[in-house]
């Protein structure tokens, strides 16, 4: 059943608004509750990919108790295909640095950070004198707040806020059990509110403009605005700022090029889509009426008819070999046995039938792996080898 | 006192004896010398009192963070799906033509180091690569032979 929303662009990430410093103002004479319902109000959901309720994480932080909070803006952006955030803090910094300020303010923390992924290194000199700035207006207006920059050293798991955080105290970037979640325990065992650099921008955003007028962009259960960073075989890469909701179809008649084979909606840990599901297939939260709805970190691939899916697959796969922690079982020899297994239905070594015993690996790593990198490989393994089998094989 | 172990003490002064500190201050040795070698580790252990083993654990959980000598100029190619479809292969070559080094390897004068690395985030740019910090996008062979001649000087 094909959605009859066409793609439709908005401006607010990146429109330049040189008036943070009457937002941040206005902000601090609300109280913390009015602002909480406010961001509940928009529906506004984690733009990192997991889509967690915004208004909902600030609220459970907001109502412990704690000698200290912490508040920390995810920058570890290492999902393939995915180059928003960086473009977020190298354009419009001040709106990530706002919301982290109005998100102290609510929850009562005045400490945040900014975990910034190694890759990105060349961005420190620049946003540290934007945070000067910033700390400078804040000690004005007498708001307690204080921003400081932690610096990754190159590890996609990283982003993943528990190994976020164990990386921060100076350890390996292994992934915890949840729960305890960071709203309870995060930083340093300390309740913590861990939002994605896109999240904060749009909280900018819904506090400067007001919640119903994001709410009334998107779709039901997918409100707002969202990035895309959209890459492969376009003539037009980039980052596109469109309403959730779309349809694949909408999306590829804009920015494919005529020869568009399949699309990868979300990253490596996203799912691919070939051109027969581009009409049923929607972009947005879990949870719509209709059809399929995708979730995404803002990454869109696009393939078209020269590329060969078991290369993609085959190059997903040694990438989340060498990004696998290695700390649990399923995810460490899973990602391994994936990798030497399509090798070998290749090679002609193995059966055509041992896809489907992959297949089954796949499952098991969902089921039991700890955390989302190794859950998610079953995304884009099954998608692609359900898709496009006989690419595996011949 | 060696030169290696007063770069430590003041990254450690700077950043703090604590767990939290280790991060830092191994990227600060880094920045400096390029990668940590087993003398800078132990030295950092010492300095801020934890057993050797779990600064080494830590460091090699990072790929920046190297364990091996490297050169001055260390260049990480982007290898992820969109820098390898748009040409990430000829690049490598051309780099490796140039500097007569494979990847993982450093030139006989200690200048450069070679290296894949995943998604570095600039895909609708691809092929990219870093040079140190440094960022190179939308790459061709005749564009790596500028960017390199011009760090060959350096």
């Amino acid at each position: 059943m094909a959605t009859t929303y066409q793609l439709k662009r908005a401006d607010f990430v990146f429109k330049n608004e040189n008036d943070w410093e009457q937002v941040l103002s206005s902000i601090i004479r609300r109280s913390p509750q009015e602002l909480i319902n406010e961001l509940i109000s928009s529906e506004l959901k984690g733009r990192g990919g997991a889509g967690f309720p915004t208004g909902l994480k600030w609220k459970i932080t907001s109502e412990l108790k704690a000698d200290q909070k912490y508040v920390i803006c995810n920058a570890d952006e290492g999902e393939p295909g995915t180059f928003k955030d960086r473009e977020i803090l190298q354009r419009v910094p001040y709106k990530v640095l706002t919301a982290m300020a109005a998100c102290g303010y609510v929850i009562g923390s005045n400490e945040g950070y900014i975990y910034l992924r190694g890759e990105y290194k060349f961005l420190e000199p620049e946003l540290l004198k934007v945070i000067d700035e910033f700390e400078y207006f804040c000690k004005e207006i007498n708001l307690d707040f204080k921003v400081k920059i932690f610096m990754g050293s190159g590890a996609y798991i990283c982003g993943e806020e528990t190994a976020l955080f164990e990386s921060m105290e100076g350890k390996r970037g292994e992934p915890r059990n949840k729960p305890p979640y960071p709203s309870t325990f995060g930083y340093m065992g300390k309740p913590t509110v861990i939002n994605n650099v896109e999240t904060l921008a749009h909280a900018f955003t819904i506090f400067k403009y007001g919640a119903k007028k994001f709410y009334d962009l998107g779709v039901q259960y997918s409100r707002g605005t969202k990035l895309f960073s959209v890459s492969g075989d376009t003539p037009k890469p980039g980052i596109y700022e469109l309403e959730l909701g779309m349809s694949l179809q909408d999306f590829v008649y804009e920015f494919g090029d005529g020869d568009t084979k399949a699309v990868q909606v979300g990253g490596a840990s996203g799912f691919l889509v070939p051109r027969k599901k581009f009409a049923d297939t929607a972009i947005g939260y879990q949870g719509k009426l209709t059809g399929i709805s995708l979730p995404t970190g803002g990454s869109m691939m696009l393939f078209n008819s020269s590329r060969s899916m078991f290369n993609v697959l085959d190059n997903y796969l040694e990438f989340f070999r060498e990004e696998s922690c290695g700390q649990c079982t399923p995810c460490r020899v899973g990602c391994q046995q994936l990798l030497i297994g399509i090798k070998a239905v290749k090679r002609g070594e193995r059966p055509a039938t041992y896809l489907d015993k992959l297949l089954r690996l796949t499952e098991t790593m969902q089921y039991t792996a700890k955390c989302g990198l190794g859950q998610s490989v079953a995304n884009s393994f099954s998608s692609i080898v359900e898709n496009f089998r006989e690419e595996m094989i011949y | 006192m060696s030169p290696i172990q007063s770069l430590i003490k003041d990254l450690a002064d700077q950043y703090g004896r604590k767990r939290e500190s280790l991060l830092p201050i191994l990227q600060g040795v880094v920045e400096q010398e390029k990668y940590l070698s087993e003398y800078s580790m132990v030295e950092i252990a010492r300095e801020i009192d934890i057993p050797a083993a779990e600064v080494y654990g830590t460091a090699t959980f990072y790929s920046f963070l190297e364990v091996k000598k490297m050169g001055r100029f260390i260049i990480r190619v982007c290898k992820t799906i969109t820098c390898s479809m748009k040409g990430k292969s000829q690049v490598l070559f051309a780099i490796q033509d140039m500097l007569k080094i494979k990847i993982g390897e450093t030139t006989a004068d200690g200048r450069f180091s070679l290296l894949e690395t995943n998604c570095l985030g600039l895909c609708h740019k691809a092929p990219a690569m870093l040079i140190n910090n440094e960022v190179y996008t939308d790459l061709t062979p005749e564009k790596i032979r500028e960017i390199i001649s011009d760090y060959m000087t350096k």
